[in-house]
């Protein structure tokens, strides 16, 4: 079971409290993540990553165990801590700054 | 007794503003969508219950929402338990996906390069005035879309973009359709505005449109100042009986078309300003119409820090300040192209809200103004529905 955190704005979206969770088929990867998050909650689809192209919005980060992985491929694999459920995937809206 | 609904999206949510006929006390609800830009919400002439919104954010994009009973609750269309499944048994989830129609193509970009077209948000929705499944979305960047199942798909109708969409260029404010009017006598035909585009027609339901800038000037705004497209139209709008007759307050000027925007003559009069954003025609007499005067481009709030809403009653030209019940001293505020709105009741209310959070109406044609709403975020967009 994947665990998903999901930022403030995309609770409401979606109309969950807390964490969201996940069946994944391995490889769990980013992609297969957002796929699962995105065909269990459909209103998500556009909010963190492009419709056509599947890219990351600006806006929005991608951390796991403590790490920032918004920048890695689609395809990479994530950690084991988070494949078992030990550790959340967040997803995350950037900081605003100013 | 007829009831009015004021629906008004702001920078953090959006606020629903009921009351009588009398039209004296105001009960607000809201903030819906908190925290989200709203930066319109209209209602269905067809069926007054169902309201569209746009719904957007800088981090996570564009959301379209829609109420059914008039906005009590919301949902993303096509989002209830039945409609998630698509074909295969997987959800669409597509209420949301605006996507270019063919090749994208390329506008001017600030620099003078050729530059692709990016979706960026809704900026107005307005319903079909016969069948509340069907709506039109103006975009950013420049585009209108369409729907015809209640929100849950969108198209382009990508003829607008083959009307020299070349030359369009963004302004500061960006480049988007914020102004889509519906000719009630003539269901082909529809007039957009566009941000640093100009003003566009369509009379044949949208396959093709042409620019309908004949007699507008921008001398400080383009290197030609009657070029036929690159024109900063702020915002049009026309009274339902005389669809062919329309208004514009651009950039600078207020103008006049008496013939479906082939020729525009400028209307400013005696404005203490003619710069300014909103417009709109009192819905009991179509030669009465409305304009708020900001100071200039550069200084966006009203002249001498007063707070006026002019008056024309013949059609533009010879101009009245309405000011009892608005602020005239050290007021510093705007409002917004899509943030004035008319009643239909016989005598015809006026609605606006300000970049301060303030929404002001009146029961009387203008001649004297109430604070409806105060505090709130600052205000996009107002739109009024009348319930009989």
């Amino acid at each position: 079971m994947i665990r998903v955190v999901l930022p403030f704005h995309l609770r409401n979206l979606a109309r969950v409290d807390g964490e969201v969770e996940l069946d994944v088929a391995a490889p769990v990867t980013i992609c297969a993540v957002l796929d699962g998050l995105e065909n269990k909650f459909p209103v998500l689809c556009g909010t963190i990553r492009d419709h056509g192209t599947l890219k990351r919005r600006p806006f929005v980060r991608f951390f796991a165990c403590k790490e920032d992985w918004s920048l890695e491929a689609p395809a990479t694999p994530l950690p084991e801590a988070v494949t078992r459920g030990e550790e959340p995937f967040l997803i995350v809206g950037a900081m605003a700054g100013g | 007794m007829s009831k009015i609904r004021v629906l008004v999206g702001t920078k953090k949510g959006a606020f629903i503003l009921t009351a009588d006929g009398q039209r004296k006390d105001w009960k607000v609800s809201g903030p819906h969508f908190a925290g989200w830009e709203i930066y319109h919400l209209k209602g269905s002439a067809a069926d007054p219950n169902r309201i569209y919104a746009s719904q957007s954010s800088g981090w996570f994009g564009q959301i379209i929402q829609r109420s059914d009973d008039g906005g009590k609750t919301w949902n993303t269309p096509g989002s209830t338990a039945e409609e998630l499944k698509g074909e295969m048994g997987f959800p669409k989830g597509e209420s949301n996906k605006f996507v270019y129609d063919g090749a994208v193509g390329k506008h001017l970009w600030y620099d003078g390069t050729p530059h692709p077209w990016e979706f960026k948000r809704i900026w107005h929705i307005e319903p079909s005035l016969t069948d509340p499944d069907t709506a039109f979305a103006g975009a950013e960047d420049a585009a209108i879309f369409k729907t015809t199942d209640g929100g849950k798909s969108w198209k382009e109708l990508a003829g607008l973009r083959q009307a020299k969409s070349q030359l369009w260029q963004p302004g500061a404010g960006g480049m988007a359709v914020h102004t889509i009017l519906l000719d009630p006598k003539n269901e082909k035909r529809i007039y957009v505005a566009i941000s640093a585009g100009g003003c566009f027609r369509t009379d044949d339901g949208g396959k093709n449109w042409k620019p309908i800038t004949k007699g507008l000037k921008s001398p400080f705004e383009l290197p030609d100042p009657a070029a036929e497209v690159g024109h900063c139209v702020h915002r049009i709008a026309l009274h339902p009986s005389k669809p062919d007759v329309l208004f514009m307050q651009k950039h600078w000027d207020v103008l006049r078309s008496d013939n479906a925007g082939e020729q525009w003559n400028e209307v400013s009069g005696n404005l203490p300003s003619d710069f300014g954003f909103p417009i709109d025609v009192n819905f009991n007499a179509p030669e009465t119409i409305y304009v708020v005067p900001i100071t200039s481009d550069s200084l966006h709030y009203p002249p001498e820090g007063k707070l006026r809403v002019y008056r024309s009653q013949s059609g533009g030209g010879d101009w009245e300040p309405l000011t009892r019940g608005l602020p005239q001293k050290n007021c510093y505020v705007n409002v917004l192209r899509d943030a004035m709105a008319v009643d239909q009741l016989d005598e015809c209310g006026i609605y606006f809200g300000t970049t301060g959070g303030q929404v002001y109406g009146s029961a009387n044609g203008g001649n004297s103004w109430t604070a409806i709403a105060e505090h709130l975020p600052p205000v996009y967009s107002v739109e009024v529905q009348t319930l009989k």
